[in-house]
């Protein structure tokens, strides 16, 4: 007992596991369909592909009650501020998907309307490439950043607690 | 380039089928044909009221005997002040902003909404949160690479935008298609009208508290889908559809998967109209809901099942046959009463009768090439490649600058899930076009929202807006 308290490293590593494990636990997303991966995305979460599986399919309404933004589809300029206060409304830890190659990159848009890049306006924790992504690559992205959470690569988000 | 528009089908204003007593004349494609040639073609002829406007404001564009104001108030149009009422006291009033985050409204759809109460006495959509510039993009992108563009647009329905697209050019090009790319690009199309219509059921339950319907209008599109990826390589996005034919023949034993979808999907069809047809809570949703007029549909230009559940018999299928959909038996159905549980009614006639449609194309598909022979715009097969220089010439040209569409205007329609899909095309005769306009069906369906909605309640607003179906890709594109 005297020892466990005198070595403080021990038990600080454990809770932090814990927490994480914990975290992947009940992730809850927040809908942020812009287009079509929009359909993907909610097609993952219907009753084929079932995203309840691994406790994600409470999509929530709410940016205040959600752990994870998939941002799904095109990024258009006049979305842009929008989705950086529906960013900034998330409570910490949060996390971010971009989902689709128009998400990360711009895609196959390269012009005067499009954000080439969710990143540039909030930061990115794992991209999912495809146009649109299948439900399939979608849950390896949302299973990807699981274990990234549990391993601790990613400690809390991508904010500051 | 011709003064005049030029229709495949004959002449626009005389359709096939008659169309009901309250209905005025046939409206539409032309009108805004109209417009976009005055607006972007002929240019030199400005009407007087254009011609006199000055830099002023948005305001002095509009003829002297247009007061936006009395529009407003009837909720036929919209301005940005706001509405003061003499007769309501200003603590009754108040504006709600539903969106352009918010999970029933179908994508990034913002509606501004006045209140007295609970009622709601004006309705502004406003719209551009998913606008990718696609029309300008299409000036950057050859003929071959146009499809991968316009897929995107009405993502629900992509074969129809890329039916459109390929049609469109090949108007310019004036080549033929042969008749089993014809019956396979129609395939294609009405089961995918069967995979919009899904969908559309599935989020109008949703939206107005049937959560199941959610599911089960997913699983029976997961159906369609799997067929589309074996077909096409995609679930969505397909560029299945390109100018001159085809990308690929249908894959062998297709016919096994076209009769499972005929034999699985409509039993899944007959049980959402068990479960929604007579459900109380369905009909007190919906029933006198949202409703818009015939001569309203006209005047919005609102085409497809919205305007059909009105009463007006149009549908592009019959009235300008393409791709040769005038060799199969189908109905238009049609509503009386012009709201949401009428649109319900049709979309899930419309299903049936795709799936008839589908049902002849299985019966009797013809058999031949997928794709034209004319070898300025459909590559060569692999192998003549290595055998004939022409056609090693052929295949460089159309993938290194693509095949050149002679000068000209055109225009064509098809009648996607939502209505009157249009494209109309300027080529100066380069490989890439001058000018491509999109006629979209969404489009015309958001900005009749505020008819729809004047005086209704709030809680109305959901049930409303899901049963317009609009695809926001397809309203901004």
């Amino acid at each position: 007992m005297a020892g466990e308290v005198h070595n403080p490293g021990f038990l600080l590593a454990s809770l932090e596991k814990v927490v994480n494990w914990a975290r992947t636990r009940s992730m809850y997303p927040a809908t942020f369909g812009l287009a079509c991966c929009a359909i993907e995305m909610m097609g993952t979460g219907a009753s084929h592909y079932d995203l309840s599986r691994f406790g994600m399919e409470v999509f929530r309404a709410s940016p205040r009650q959600a752990d994870l933004m998939i941002v799904a589809g095109r990024l258009s300029q006049k979305m842009a501020p929008v989705l950086r206060q529906v960013y900034d409304q998330m409570a910490e830890p949060k996390w971010v998907i971009s989902m689709g190659a128009c998400a990360s990159t711009g895609g196959m848009f390269n012009n005067y309307a499009l954000v080439q890049g969710v990143d540039e306006i909030v930061p990115v924790d794992m991209y999912v490439p495809g146009c649109p992504p299948g439900p399939q690559s979608l849950m390896h992205g949302i299973l990807s950043l699981h274990e990234a959470i549990k391993s601790g690569e990613i400690r809390h988000g991508t904010g500051v607690i | 380039m011709s003064d005049t528009p030029h229709y495949p089908g004959g002449d626009r204003f005389a359709p096939t089928v008659e169309p009901p007593e309250e209905a005025v004349e046939v409206p539409t494609g032309a009108d805004e044909f109209r417009r976009v040639h005055d607006m972007w073609v002929a240019g030199t002829e400005e009407p007087p009221w254009l011609a006199a406007a000055t830099d002023e404001g948005a305001q002095e564009l509009l003829p002297a005997d247009v007061d936006p104001r009395v529009d407003a108030e009837e909720g036929s149009a919209v301005v940005d002040d706001y509405l003061e009422r003499p007769d309501v006291s200003a603590d009754e009033l108040q504006i709600i902003n539903m969106g352009p985050q918010h999970p029933s409204t179908h994508g990034v759809l913002r509606l501004h909404l006045e209140l007295e109460g609970e009622t709601i006495r004006r309705a502004k959509p406003i719209i551009g949160y998913l606008h990718t510039g696609m029309e300008k993009t299409a000036e950057t992108l050859t003929y071959v690479q146009g499809a991968t563009n316009v897929t995107r647009m009405d993502y629900l329905s992509p074969f129809h935008n890329e039916l459109a697209y390929a049609l469109v050019v090949e108007q310019l090009l004036g080549i033929e298609i042969p008749e089993r790319a014809q019956a396979i690009r129609i395939l294609m199309t009405e089961l995918n009208r069967v995979a919009s219509h899904l969908i559309w059921v599935a989020t109008q339950g949703m939206d107005v508290g049937a959560l199941s319907m959610m599911l089960y209008g997913w699983r029976e599109r997961e159906r369609i889908l799997a067929f589309f990826e074996k077909v096409t390589g995609l679930r969505m996005n397909h560029n299945y559809i390109r100018v001159g034919g085809l990308a690929a023949d249908l894959p062998d034993g297709w016919e096994d998967d076209v009769e499972e979808i005929l034999e699985q999907v409509p039993k899944g069809i007959a049980e959402y109209e068990e479960l929604l047809n007579e459900n109380p809570i369905f009909l007190d949703r919906t029933v006198g809901v949202g409703i818009i007029t015939p001569a309203e549909c006209h005047a919005y230009g609102v085409t497809g099942p919205i305007a059909r559940a009105s009463g007006i018999e149009w549908d592009l299928r019959k009235a300008f046959p393409y791709s040769g959909i005038d060799r199969y038996e189908f109905d238009v159905p049609t509503g009386r009463h012009g709201d949401v549980y009428d649109r319900y009614l049709v979309r899930m006639d419309e299903m049936k009768q795709s799936f008839r449609i589908v049902r002849q194309i299985l019966e009797t598909i013809p058999s031949g090439d997928y794709r034209s022979d004319d070898r300025k715009v459909t590559p060569p097969p692999r192998l003549r490649i290595d055998q004939s220089m022409e056609a090693l010439i052929h295949h460089f040209k159309i993938f290194t600058e693509g095949f050149k569409v002679p000068a000209g205007e055109a225009y064509q329609a098809v009648e996607s899930p939502r209505g009157e899909l249009g494209m109309y095309l300027v080529s100066n005769g380069g490989p890439k076009p001058w000018r491509l306009h999109v006629r979209t069906p969404s489009f015309a369906a958001v900005q009749a929202l505020p008819a729809m909605l004047a005086d209704s309640l709030i809680a109305d607003v959901v049930a409303t807006l899901a049963s317009t179906d609009p695809v926001l890709g397809d309203v901004d594109r």
